[in-house]
């Protein structure tokens, strides 16, 4: 399963790991839902982290789409709420 | 939804934006080709300004950093002198201004990251853009119509995921040196008109009393030293 962490590139790691982001991306869910600021950031860098630790980085020269994409790690409570709102991250 | 669907979702309307697809495969390649060359511009630039905020911030805490070790030798001499008032007040001045070169130091080490993170970026997408060149030459000398379709559907797809990323990596990238650069022309501001001079900066009031002590101890050695010569 291909990864990317936007702003930083795509990782390859297990499709294991699904079960596993899929748990953190729900209290995501919550955490941004009650506007738990200090609880979302901490779930968001566990999120990456455990993206980085069990994937590879996939080479420059690889050129590929991924399954998942994972926002960027400077992510505000704000920016995840107008992407749960549908608008987007950065406007058009 | 989670976060990481809704994530995609976005992800992809950009990239269907920034993918037109032709009717012709080979305009197509050619197409995405000047578009990618279009965004690593974007990142050079952004690379470049971000430089160049760091540095302006850099310039700023050097100032801030000098204006510090003028009240802290106005506080010393004040001290000489006995004059606690004087020291007091240059040490309180010092202590706005201390705060003022934390803040500084916290926007210059978050820019750092960003230039790190941008570098990283540009170099990624510029070898990838040059296999991308590559590729779509080959696609172009080697594929039917038919077949290249597909092919051209393939490539286009992955770099235009690439591109997206990119694009808004930049964009945010932007958006930040602005914030900083809005607050940063503030202080420069608070400088130059005399606000922060009043609180904290020059400490000319300071420097004049002090003068003042000092010329007045200079009349009262000269005194000194007149009346031992005339034997009085």
């Amino acid at each position: 399963m291909i990864i990317r962490i936007m702003g930083e590139g795509q990782y390859r790691v297990p499709s294991s790991l699904l079960d596993e982001l899929n748990v953190i991306d729900n209290r995501i869910v919550d955490l941004v839902a009650k506007e738990d600021e200090g609880g979302y950031k901490n779930e968001l860098a566990r999120l990456i982290s455990a993206v980085k630790e069990k994937g590879t980085p996939l080479g420059p020269e690889e050129i590929v789409e991924s399954d998942l994409i994972v926002p960027p790690e400077d992510l505000t409570l704000e920016e995840a709420e107008k992407i749960f709102g549908g608008s987007g991250l950065i406007e058009d | 939804m989670g976060l990481l669907n809704r994530m995609g979702t976005v992800m992809k309307s950009k990239m269907n934006r920034m993918v037109d697809r032709m009717e012709d495969p080979a305009e197509t390649l050619d197409y995405s080709y000047q578009k990618q060359l279009e965004v690593l511009q974007k990142v050079k630039r952004g690379v470049a300004e971000v430089t160049t905020s760091k540095k302006r911030l850099e310039l700023q805490k050097a100032k801030l950093m000098q204006s510090m070790d003028r009240l802290d030798d106005q506080a010393k001499e004040a001290i000489r002198l006995d004059r606690e008032d004087l020291a007091r007040s240059a040490l309180e001045r010092k202590n706005t201004l201390q705060s003022q070169a934390d803040d500084l130091d916290r926007q210059i080490v978050d820019l750092k990251g960003e230039q790190a993170k941008l570098v990283a970026t540009e170099r990624r997408l510029s070898t990838k853009v040059e296999i991308f060149r590559t590729r779509k030459e080959t696609i172009k000398a080697q594929y039917s119509a038919a077949e290249a379709q597909v092919k051209v559907s393939e490539a286009v797809t992955g770099i235009g995921e690439e591109m997206a990323d990119v694009g808004m990596a930049v964009q945010r990238a932007e958006e930040k040196t602005e914030t900083m650069k809005a607050r940063s022309a503030a202080l420069d501001e608070l400088m130059d008109d005399g606000t922060l001079k009043e609180v904290t900066g020059s400490g000319d009031d300071i420097d004049a009393e002090l003068a003042k002590i000092r010329a007045a101890g200079g009349v009262d050695s000269e005194l000194a030293r007149l009346k031992a010569e005339e034997g009085r």
